[in-house]
């Protein structure tokens, strides 16, 4: 057998952090090759750097595709030697029927009129060949998120492809749909296509993938293989997760108080895809002066979870209890779940968290504005040492706090939100990916933030995808997978080696 | 960033008025503009344009406008457009007629009733932009149709007319001189001492405010105007305030509207800029789900934005009718669109979250000494509204110029 694609050692750098580094991957003609590693890990920059998103020159390192060196400046160019991605976020037209969908950017047309017979009849092959038996007619929308992936698919084979790559492919599938799947990829490997699988789900890795690249913190760590029999979930797990915990965290005394706040069988379903349910029989709860974490992968629920709870900011058919303090809570809008007690500091500082056009002193009084006012009038002196307060008491570097949010940094933006929450002083704070997209001193102050919190016996629940901040900060630790809370850990108990294999293994 | 570092330390440096002011030209363009487009028509129309008569007829022309863009300004900030207003005018012009008229009302009963129909209008509209979130686009383009074709059916396309006296006071009123002595003192046979000294007192009471907000932001280390730019600034308010009120006075006084506007203005203008209520509609134009996950009721804000709107949009309709003293189908036709470019001249985004009240007020006057002085002039209706787009479509180009060279 010869090597399909070889990218030899890549290296891509963005400004500031090296997201690939020397990264290697071989990838055998007509074997199905998985590529595993946790979140911001790599897997996507090094798909993106093989399908030319990122063109040649961008990066360093050399790829080879059928024997011959492969400098591709865009899409369209790795896409006419066959080499085709199919996003976790399926790129469909959903008012569209499934024949224009799959020859969109490539319609059977002459001089721009639209062959519709041929449409049709290619269409009909193509789903034939993919085991889906619609009418070529029916609109994209009104098919599952299953059979959607498969009609991705047979736009891929429209194009003649060899090299199939597919993003976590059945992360948003059922079990059967999953199946199927797994079973079509091994069909087409019959017919000589070549694929590589991104996933998590290491049974499913197991269970068709020839050999497995494990890829950590951008680096290629191993490749194991089947016939050699090392493809083992811990070997994966291990080499996964394996890293040094070279963060560092402040030390903080921990001695859990009263119970803070409580949920009890927290349902959820998904707002558009009511047949979804998003969370499962959730049940959690925090105790005064505690960091709860939760671990999970992207898509695992958290952020639903969290919303969901804060005024209900997030699905339907909601149902549950939240108790604050030993007593049931009203969380049905958010100025009601903020009066009880709860605060919820998103992921998405940008969209969701600030408003970008406005100043410091502005964004930290938004969420108790009544607070710096009287009568309904806003006393600007008040709000003004509302906001110098924050900017000194937890360190936001800026020349003023009439400065517009949008031009800080996004170290400064985090403490901006975070003092807005402080502002509105709750009992437990939801912190959402605290540190997402911070550099490493930030991120050291915004734990210091939290470890005060603390000691001054808020609640914090911290939502991260970073084990280690997970592990060096929390008391305690939820796992979450597909929805329901799958596994919980004392800080003790807890390693990166366990909880991964709750993911894995749920 | 690194322009708004420079920014704060050319300001303890303290720098000329004239640097300053091309560092905020985006905030002071516009009032730049009104002055220059004034002295242009001024020049162009041999001094008509200042003259008493003709200042008193700018306001009495304008104020529905102004009144109007008090409340789309809210409605642009909050992200949404309100097409309607032009055919509610209309709408409750001829419902007061009708009430007036037809069915001998007195004025103290049509004037609530017409103020509460508007608000029962802009509930309609708002209700469904906020709870069923439909595009105010197309709800208030469905509110155009709709209440233009009512006002067509109320006054069964007839002219409906006239009206009482007092009514018509509501537009073509003046204040009495209530301190006649000022006129002896200064000694000015036709002189309405009243107004004259309103205007005083209120450009001091500006001055006054003015100094004491300087007094303040320097307290606090908020970047301050240069010294003499404040001085310049307030003296050019002031003076027109106070060269205003004595053209008024030399004149009739002040006209009742004017005082309904200016009283509107203020509380419009306090409220945006002062009050919680204010605060949060620009944080629901600025980020509706931040607003919204900040446990603001970004669906009640946004429903009364349009019911004041609505409320607005009946006043201004009574004080039109009330001028032409007459309801005619054809009553505020297109005056959505004057009321929509005053904001937007006067610096709203259209994308919500920016704009302010006296911007507002200043895009209207633009509007309105340009259609007055061009039909001093006697320039054709054809040329006219060629004009006004095109000082539209600069005026925003003028702002996206200044956002871009600011970030």
């Amino acid at each position: 057998m010869k090597p399909l694609l070889e990218m030899r050692s890549i290296t891509k750098t963005f400004p500031g952090v090296k997201a690939l580094n020397e990264v290697n991957l071989t990838v055998m003609e007509g074997e199905i090759h998985a590529l595993v590693g946790e979140n911001g890990a790599g897997k996507s920059t090094l798909m993106k750097v093989l399908s030319g998103v990122y063109p040649a020159g961008t990066y360093e390192g050399e790829i080879h595709y059928d024997g011959a060196r492969a400098q591709f400046s865009g899409i369209s160019q790795s896409e006419g030697v066959g080499i085709i991605i199919i996003h976790q976020e399926l790129a469909l037209v959903p008012l569209l029927s499934i024949a224009e969908n799959l020859f969109i950017g490539n319609e059977c047309a002459t001089r721009g009129i639209v062959d519709w017979h041929e449409t049709f009849q290619r269409t009909e092959a193509l789903l034939k060949k993919v085991g889906l038996s619609e009418a070529p007619g029916t609109l994209v929308d009104r098919i599952g998120v299953g059979k959607q992936q498969l009609v991705e698919i047979a736009k891929a084979l429209s194009k003649d492809v060899r090299l199939l790559i597919l993003d976590e492919p059945t992360s948003a599938l059922s079990e059967k749909d999953s199946q199927a799947l797994l079973d079509l990829l091994l069909e087409l490997k019959q017919q000589g296509v070549t694929s590589i699988i991104i996933s998590h789900k290491l049974n499913e890795v197991r269970s068709i993938a020839d050999r497995v690249t494990v890829i950590r913190d951008g680096a290629t760590i191993s490749t194991l293989d089947a016939d050699s029999d090392e493809i083992t979930e811990d070997r994966i797990i291990r080499d996964m997760v394996g890293r040094d915990m070279a963060q560092r965290f402040p030390e903080r005394e921990s001695n859990p108080g009263e119970m803070l706040m409580e949920v009890r069988n927290w349902n959820v379903w998904h707002p558009e895809h009511t047949e979804r349910q998003v969370i499962r029989d959730a049940c959690l709860n925090v105790r005064a002066g505690e960091v709860v974490g939760i671990a999970g992968l992207m898509g695992s629920g958290r952020t639903e979870l969290a919303m969901s709870i804060f005024g209900k900011s997030y699905g339907r058919r909601i149902s549950g209890e939240v108790l604050v303090d030993g007593a049931p809570v009203d969380v049905s809008t958010v100025d009601r779940s903020i009066s009880a007690g709860l605060a919820y500091v998103t992921e998405d500082r940008k969209h969701l968290g600030l408003i970008l056009d406005e100043t410091i002193q502005r964004n930290i009084t938004l969420a108790n504005l009544p607070e710096v006012a009287s009568v309904g009038v806003i006393s600007e002196a008040q709000e003004i040492n509302v906001a110098e307060g924050f900017r000194k008491a937890i360190n936001i570097r800026t020349p003023g706090v009439f400065q517009k949010v949008g031009n800080l940094s996004g170290g400064n933006q985090q403490k901006v939100v975070l003092s807005k929450w402080l502002f509105a002083n709750p009992k437990v704070l939801i912190l959402d990916e605290p540190t997402r997209g911070i550099d490493v001193g930030a991120k050291y102050e915004i734990y210091g933030i939290i470890n005060k919190l603390v000691a001054d016996g808020k609640g914090v629940l911290m939502i991260s995808s970073e084990m280690p901040e997970l592990l060096g900060m929390c008391d305690r630790i939820y796992v979450m997978n597909e929805g329901a809370l799958v596994g919980e850990l004392t800080a003790a108990e807890a390693s990166q080696e366990r909880i991964m294999s709750f993911i894995v293994r749920s | 960033m690194a322009s708004e570092a420079a920014d704060t330390q050319d300001n303890q440096q303290g720098r000329s008025a004239g640097q300053y002011l091309a560092n905020h030209l985006r905030d002071y363009g516009m009032v730049l503009a009104l002055i220059a487009i004034m002295a242009f028509f001024q020049v162009m129309t041999d001094g008509t344009l200042l003259r008493p008569v003709n200042i008193t007829n700018l306001f009495l022309q304008n104020s529905y406008i102004i009144i109007m863009a008090l409340g789309m300004l809210l409605v642009i900030v909050a992200g949404h457009i309100d097409l309607s207003v032009g055919s509610v005018v209309g709408f409750v012009g001829a419902l007061a007629a009708v009430m007036m008229v037809n069915w001998e009302w007195s004025i103290y009963l049509t004037i609530p009733a017409c103020l509460m129909v508007g608000i029962l209008i802009g509930a309609a509209q708002g209700y469904w932009i906020a709870y069923w979130r439909i595009p105010s686009f197309i709800v208030t383009l469905a509110g155009m149709l709709v209440f233009r074709g009512a006002s067509l059916w109320l006054l069964e396309g007839q002219s409906v007319g006239p009206f009482p006296r007092q009514f018509q006071a509501l537009s073509t009123g003046f204040i009495p001189d209530l301190l006649p002595f000022v006129k002896t003192i200064f000694g000015v046979e036709r002189m309405n001492g009243f107004a004259v000294v309103t205007g005083l007192v209120i450009a001091g009471l500006i001055v006054w405010l003015g100094l004491r907000a300087r007094a303040r932001n320097c307290a606090y280390g908020m970047a301050a105007e240069p010294m003499s730019f404040f001085i310049l600034r307030n003296l050019l308010v002031a003076g027109a305030i106070v060269f205003v009120s004595y053209k008024l006075a030399t004149f009739r006084g002040l006209p009742n509207v004017l005082i309904t506007m200016g009283l509107l203005t203020i509380i419009y203008a306090f409220v945006t800029e002062s009050t919680v209520l204010g605060r949060r509609i620009y944080a629901l134009g600025g980020n509706e789900k931040a607003a919204k996950l900040s446990g603001i009721r970004t669906e009640r804000l946004t429903f009364l934005t349009f019911v004041n709107m609505g409320m607005l949009a009946a006043l201004a309709g009574l004080i039109f009718a009330a001028r032409l003293n007459t309801a005619t189908p054809k009553a505020g036709v297109s005056f959505e669109l004057d009321v929509i470019a005053a904001v937007f001249i006067g610096g709203a985004s259209m994308s919500g979250g920016v704009g302010k009240i006296v911007g507002a007020v200043v895009g209207a006057f633009i509007m309105g000494v340009m259609n007055n002085g061009m039909s001093i002039m006697g320039i054709g209706i054809d040329y006219q509204q060629v004009i006004k787009g095109l000082v539209l479509l600069a005026a925003v180009i003028f702002d996206v110029y200044n956002k871009n060279k600011q970030s």
